[in-house]
């Protein structure tokens, strides 16, 4: 507690949280996306991110750690992603949209477990750590205080993907399109609007920010089998409390488990595992649909 | 040609049946009527045509090709545009960006290089002012104004207008007709079903009353004034 009267230690706290909660908003924008437009609640997304975290780490070995491969495997993260993702939704997910939720949360279940088994197959058990790329393993002088450069380009990359999604969802027509899908989907279809390539489209896309996001968290985690199992809770933390399908809730969601988390650890420590619920629930109650919500209304 | 022959369509929801048999046809540039109670299968026609709710007997021919059971965005592309009773705006996006979405080039060259947004707000001038307004916040006069406009977008040959009129003043009516009956007259073509008589006297070339799912009259407008009987039996409350 006394910890956070030190300036120094405040500011690394502050730092750390933005930095986990921009990691963790690059990850959630896809899945509130996909939610927002396929309604399907997809639980494989956390799994999507552990594979690419994978991907990541084996072209940074494949290529022998060369300046650059970090960065090639963040792209080939994503790029595998969207391809997994592009097979997934062509080949097994646009036959479920029909069905019950129940249906799409067993498939999406399925999913993880096969994803999972694949990543077992490939990459075994074993733990793997993913360097700080080139140029950005050491620290960057505040003046009052240093902090890591990693982080602190997390922090960047962050607000540079929400502008970038912003802007191509309000000044795009295939992001007004996708806006539409989330609203009115047969409506669209009158239009002439092919409404089965938008989801295709979404899914793709939102997976890809799971391996990109999962990437760009292997040098700050251990990349292992079962690192999904609470990226994917916290995401649905932050997709709750942010308002279904919000891009700017899902960066305030972010942020604000960033903080919960790394302000928890210190000021509650024994409270560490229930704070992101307790947060969930504080919002909720204030918020029944979240920060960016709306309250149901019938669509169609 | 751009003739739309609806020939014997059943449709139902599930188990339970609503159309048993409706045929029509509408000729390039004719406007024709659907009249009848609620509930009588008005909308569920339209929604047959459409792709929406796909009939499980009976054809529809559009411009010589059969559309049943096509997918709802291909009836679009071949030219049909839907106006629905509710009105369907996309309620966070802007008038403008309503619009916009909706956009498609022609099927053909007949008409040059079809609507832009400035014909629409020509057409539709109260449009013009709000376009930056988000479409849920608009009044029903409006969003009637914005969801055919919107269809006017992708270059319709035929617009199915469900119940325009419907729950909108009487002075919102009378512009709301005076503006369809101009796209009437630059040779767009029409199914129009509607409870409004006057509104369906005005416009309409052919007039089919629908009863629990089938044509039970069809006649022109002149017919259906002079026949009180007719009225009583079938529109009155």
């Amino acid at each position: 507690m006394s910890m956070l009267a030190n300036p120094t230690f405040l500011f690394y706290q502050v730092m750390n949280s933005i930095s986990l909660g921009m990691n963790l908003f690059i990850i959630a924008t896809g899945l509130t996306l996909i939610l927002g437009v396929l309604r399907v609640i997809n639980f494989a997304h956390g799994a999507f991110f552990m594979f690419g975290a994978y991907v990541c780490w084996s072209t940074v070995t494949f290529l022998g750690g060369a300046i650059g491969s970090f960065w090639i495997g963040v792209i080939a993260a994503a790029v595998v992603l969207g391809l997994m993702a592009f097979v997934i939704e062509r080949g097994l997910l646009r036959y479920l949209y029909e069905r019950e939720h129940l249906t799409q949360l067993l498939f999406t279940f399925a999913i993880v477990l096969v994803v999972g088994d694949v990543a077992k197959m490939i990459w075994g058990t074993d733990q793997y750590n993913v360097p700080y790329p080139h140029g950005l393993k050491g620290a960057v002088n505040f003046g009052f205080a240093i902090y890591p450069a990693y982080p602190l380009l997390l922090c960047v990359i962050g607000v540079v993907v929400a502008v970038g999604m912003w802007l191509a969802l309000s000044k795009t027509r295939w992001g007004r399109i996708i806006r539409a899908a989330t609203q009115d989907r047969e409506m669209l279809a009158a239009l002439g609007m092919n409404v089965p390539l938008v989801y295709t489209g979404v899914f793709v896309i939102g997976s890809a920010l799971a391996g990109l996001g999962g990437a760009l968290a292997a040098p700050r985690v251990a990349v292992s089998p079962g690192m999904d199992a609470t990226l994917i809770i916290e995401c649905f933390i932050i997709v709750i409390i942010g308002g279904l399908g919000s891009l700017w809730g899902s960066f305030l969601g972010a942020l604000a488990l960033g903080f919960a988390t790394m302000f928890g650890t210190v000021i509650f420590p024994d409270w560490e595992l229930v704070l992101a619920y307790v947060l969930m629930l504080g919002i909720l109650l204030w918020r029944p649909w979240g920060l960016f919500g709306h309250p149901e209304e019938d669509s169609h | 040609m751009a003739r739309l022959e609806v020939d014997g369509i059943h449709t139902a929801y599930g188990l339970s049946k609503v159309l048993f048999g409706v045929s029509l046809t509408v000729e390039p540039g004719e406007v024709v009527a659907l009249v009848g109670r609620n509930g009588v299968g008005k909308t569920t026609t339209m929604r047959s045509i459409m792709g929406l709710a796909p009939p499980r007997q009976g054809s529809v021919c559009w411009m010589d090709r059969d559309i049943t059971g096509m997918p709802v965005h291909h009836v679009a592309r071949l030219g049909i545009g839907y106006v629905p009773e509710d009105r369907r705006i996309f309620p966070e996006l802007t008038v403008w960006e309503n619009l916009d979405i909706a956009r498609r080039p022609p099927i053909d060259d007949e008409n040059g290089e079809g609507w832009s947004e400035d014909q629409v707000f020509e057409l539709f001038p109260d449009l013009k002012a709000i376009q930056s307004r988000q479409g849920g916040v608009l009044s029903g006069g409006q969003q009637q104004m914005l969801t055919i406009a919107r269809s006017l977008m992708g270059n319709p040959k035929l617009l199915l207008l469900d119940e325009p009129s419907e729950g909108l003043a009487p002075i919102v009516v009378e512009t709301l007709r005076d503006r369809i009956n101009l796209l009437k007259e630059g040779g767009l073509s029409i199914v129009l079903a509607e409870q409004n008589l006057d509104f369906v006297l005005f416009l309409s070339d052919r007039i089919h009353i629908l009863e629990k799912g089938e044509i039970q009259y069809t006649g022109t407008p002149e017919d259906l004034r002079a026949n009180t009987d007719i009225q009583t039996k079938y529109l009155t409350l």
